[in-house]
């Protein structure tokens, strides 16, 4: 049996389809269009437009139309997809159907609290529940996704020293950073102090202890950090940082590591995010819509976004509007309710099973880190938590880059590893398979990297080519920045 | 527990495979005064058909006929849409960072970008915001980033909640300026307020506005393009667009919108589609994902994330905007929605919106309603309400009918008005036992 069988990629029939407007016909409907049955009414000159020119297609066009792009894709359910710092574990087929009940679809915002106590339960208690997990106080389910729940705990963190006649413009970042952290301090307002690594691959308490002044609002760190290491000085950092004035946001992209196992309240954590597309099995959906609640301790609770549900004495919930130190609002209505929905339905499902779920995602990283190591530099040899990080240093020698090994894991029917983050680690490979895999398929995935190392050695080019077994090959990015074609001719 | 398939012995191998005793061995570098010492205070774990009954029983708001918008509308949805989007393929994809196996979500977020550009009139549409509030807090940004001003003029026409979170948004950056227009007696914004404002980065204006009124945009566009800024055109319902001249061909710069109308649901406000278009000459200046064509080594057309130098993950703290995750399946399932109306259909579907609202206004002023303002509106109108209206609207609630949003709530001079509307998810029957029963 050739090694092929060992892993899930093999070739296919791919189906050509083309944009939609290369299809269709006017006058053709997808859609029933009900018949108007009050008087046509005018509209005062001037104001009426030609409308969209979009194309018209019959319903069974459409339908095929993205189920052949649908093949085109990779998912979850398609195959492991060890992305690091993504979380891509499975998605729950319950949660979608839950999501999707009428009761909630066809729900308007506004409606009066009594006609949604039900949904004012939801958040009501998805608060307290994220709150509970991470050790801290309160929490916020009103930010859109991650990086949206890192601005608002940076506004929060603005705010708080603002209350307080604190002029502090600046924030430690540490270089194992996501982008997304810098991005959100400086919508704030804030500048950064770069935060070097320790040799270890964590932070250092004397590093950090030199940055610190009373210009510092505070350090936002990911933990366990972008290398997949529990930062082990933080306990002393955070009481530093707090004696000194400042606040500690906690960048909660890795809380699936921790669930059950840290306390970030005596951690010394002001302030997290959870993305519940990674933590808490919401599906990614190619690009959102997430969610990025925040918990917060003692410190930042008064500020945080209104309005929020509060449970009466009678037992029922209500809008609170009355928060006169909170932020404001970060969503137009009550945050990505249905997103939230599937989240709470996760949390009701696994209750204080999520525990074992991080310590399972902990034991597969640290599987998959073992059986690769011979093979693949590993910078950090240590225990990892949840993700593990490789580089492409062995195979460099023989001008095999990080982006082909990817490309070629492509071929072999995996999702690639996140590659070239984080930035500290020179051409990184970053994987994260979570703990919804099982070991059959992680011995599958760990087959596959083991294919890719050899074939680098032996058949090289195998690498520099790949993908060849997808719908495209590798795609010109120079191209597509240099004259940008953003949008397709309707013509 | 179903989704971890670790089986006694398969956690035995592979602690054993690690070279490990225990789990705990696995957790020795979290420090011992950071570890968490009891256990998750959680319910006890439900299986799916208790889960089922649980969400069932707290599902409760789908069944009210609500006659107002206020930034969320009921509108039907084929079938088809939740169908197709409900595909794993596209569902349980991340964002399309290996364009080869991505070209499912790429290419329907390239259609998606061509088909709200045609809606706005504006040749960059980006792959989506969070919802329509962040999408014009966005704007503002941006707009400040184009002008290198700051400066900002910002109508009270615009959606409270959206103007609330422009607030949040602006409250920890310095010097920022914020001018409100107020209305005027045609519910519209009273422009001659922006000639008071020193070098403005942008003026923010929604059309139709909260009270349902069409602004005139192409005067707005000429009076803050004279005072070398942007117009920022914002709408909450997109149908409006089906029937109405597109903010781009009025001389908006940069246009954003809610775009849960387009196959979304209410979802009780989220989760929202933030819609984003704007002029070519400030492509660079856009926050978030852009889709676009590229050719892959045997040339074939095929689609890619480009201008990524904008974004945080490049240029981290210099980034236009923090944004990563932002609505993509949203994106995708209104696309499905777009694609199954069609552009005819749409113009239909814009045009009963626009009339059954017309229709319901006739009704109510027919029984002694006012006008609050005398602009023309689109699908939702603001009225003041005769003596008696407020018993029978709480009547109403009895059989879950919501007849109208107060307005006080927001603005608390107009007292006695209340914001109406409606859309092809009632029928005439229905109008018409509302305007029986309203007094």
């Amino acid at each position: 049996m050739s090694s092929e069988y060992k892993v899930p990629g093999q070739s296919g029939l791919v189906l050509a389809e083309e944009l939609l407007w290369e299809k269709g016909r006017k006058g053709r409907s997808g859609a029933s269009i009900p018949a108007s049955k009050v008087p046509s009414a005018k509209l005062p000159a001037g104001l009426e437009g030609p409308g969209p020119d979009w194309p018209d297609l019959a319903e069974h066009q459409v339908a095929r139309h993205y189920t052949r792009l649908s093949t085109w894709n990779f998912g979850v359910d398609t195959g492991t997809y060890p992305l690091g710092s993504c979380t891509m574990k499975y998605n729950p087929k319950i949660n979608e159907e839950l999501a999707g009940l009428p009761g909630f679809a066809k729900a308007h915002p506004l409606l009066p609290s009594e006609a949604v106590q039900g949904e004012l339960q939801i958040i009501h208690e998805l608060e307290r529940f994220l709150a509970e997990i991470v050790g801290l106080e309160a929490a916020s389910l009103q930010p859109g996704a991650g990086a949206h729940g890192e601005l608002c705990g940076m506004l929060l963190i603005a705010a708080h020293h603002r209350h307080n006649k604190q002029k502090r413009t600046k924030v430690l970042m540490p270089d194992t950073a996501h982008g997304t952290n810098p991005a959100s301090a400086a919508m704030c307002g804030f500048s950064e102090i770069k935060v070097p690594l320790g040799p270890k691959g964590y932070l250092e308490y004397a590093t950090v202890e030199k940055l610190m002044n009373d210009e510092v609002a505070g350090l936002m760190v990911t933990n366990p950090n972008t290398l997949g290491l529990f930062e082990t000085e933080l306990v002393k950092i955070n009481e530093m940082i707090h004696r000194r004035g400042g606040l500690v946001y906690g960048d909660g992209a890795n809380l699936n590591a921790v669930m059950g196992r840290a306390d970030l309240g005596k951690l010394g954590i002001d302030v997290v995010h959870y993305n519940t597309h990674k933590t808490l099995s919401t599906p990614h959906g190619g690009g959102g819509p997430g969610a990025g609640p925040v918990a917060v301790g003692k410190t930042l609770t008064p500020y945080l976004p209104g309005p929020r549900v509060v449970r009466k004495e009678d037992g029922g919930y209500e809008w609170n509007e009355d928060l006169p130190l909170s932020i404001g609002r970060m969503h137009a209505f009550h945050g990505q309710f249905r997103v939230l929905v599937r989240a709470y339905a996760y949390v009701l499902t696994m209750g204080a099973m999520l525990k074992d779920a991080s310590e399972l995602a902990v034991l597969n990283a640290n599987y998959v880190k073992e059986k690769l190591k011979d093979l693949y530099d590993l910078p950090f040899p240590q225990h990892c938590m949840h993700e593990c990080v490789f580089t492409n240093a062995l195979q460099e020698p023989g001008k095999i880059s990080t982006l082909d090994i990817a490309k070629r894991l492509i071929d072999l029917g995996f999702h690639p590893p996140t590659i070239y983050f984080p930035l500290v680690v020179h051409s990184a490979i970053m994987i994260e398979p979570t703990e919804t895999e099982s070991k059959e398929e992680l011995d599958a995935f760990i087959a596959g990297m083991r294919q890719v190392a050899l074939e680098a050695r032996n058949t090289p080019d195998l690498l520099r080519e790949a993908p060849t077994r997808t719908v495209r090959r590798r795609l010109d990015d120079v191209a597509a920045a240099r004259r940008p074609v953003l949008t397709g001719d309707m013509k | 527990m179903r989704y971890l398939p670790h089986t006694p012995e398969d956690v035995k191998e592979m602690l054993d495979a690690v070279g490990v005793k225990s789990i705990d061995d696995l957790f020795a570098g979290i420090p011992p005064e950071a570890r968490r010492d009891r256990p998750l205070d959680l319910p006890e774990p439900l299986t799916e058909w208790e889960l089922r009954t649980r969400l069932e029983g707290l599902a409760q708001g789908g069944d009210w006929s609500v006659f107002a918008g206020a930034g969320s509308a009921p509108h039907h949805v084929p079938s088809l849409v939740p169908y197709l989007a409900g595909r794993s393929e596209f569902l349980t994809a991340y964002t399309p960072y290996q364009p080869e196996m991505s070209q499912g979500t790429l290419q329907a977020i390239f259609e998606f970008q061509t088909l709200v550009s045609r809606l706005t009139g504006l040749p960059v549409t980006n792959a989506s915001m969070y919802d329509g509030s962040t999408a014009l807090a966005e704007a503002a940004l941006m707009a400040q980033r184009c002008t290198k001003r700051r400066a900002l003029v910002v109508s009270e026409l615009v959606h409270p909640h959206w103007r609330q979170v422009l607030k949040t948004y602006l409250d920890p950056l310095p010097d920022v300026e914020i001018v409100v227009l107020p209305a005027g007696p045609d519910g519209r914004a009273d422009l001659s307020e922006l000639s008071k404002v020193d070098k403005p980065a942008a003026l923010l204006l929604q059309s139709p506005n909260f009270l349902g009124v069409i602004e005139d945009a192409a005067l707005a566009a000429e009076a803050i393009h004279k005072a070398g800024g942007l117009l920022v055109s914002a709408f909450a319902e997109p149908f409006a667009l089906g029937l109405l001249k597109s903010p781009g061909s009025l001389g908006a710069d940069i246009a954003v919108g809610e775009g849960q109308s387009l196959g979304l649901g209410q979802g009780f406000g989220g989760p929202g589609l933030g819609l984003m278009s704007s002029k070519m000459e400030l492509v660079r200046q856009i926050p978030g994902r852009l889709v676009g064509q590229t050719a892959d080594v045997e040339g074939r057309r095929g689609f890619v994330l480009t201008l990524s130098t904008r974004e945080q993950h490049i240029r981290r703290s210099k980034a236009v905007s923090n944004i990563c995750s932002n609505a993509g399946h949203c994106a995708l399932t209104a696309a499905m929605y777009m694609a199954a109306v069609g552009g005819t259909g749409f113009r239909e579907l814009a045009k009963l919106n626009f009339d059954l609202g017309e229709y319901l206004k006739a009704g109510l002023l027919a029984k002694g309603f006012k006008p609050l303002v005398s602009g023309p509106t689109y699908n939702e109108f603001a009225l003041t309400a005769p003596p008696g209206f407020v018993d029978r609207r709480e009547e109403l609630k009895q059989r879950k009918v919501l007849a109208g949003l107060p307005l006080k709530r927001w603005f608390p001079r107009y007292k006695d008005a209340w914001l109406f509307g409606v859309t092809e998810t009632r029928s005439k029957e229905d109008i018409d036992q509302l305007l029986q029963e309203v007094l």
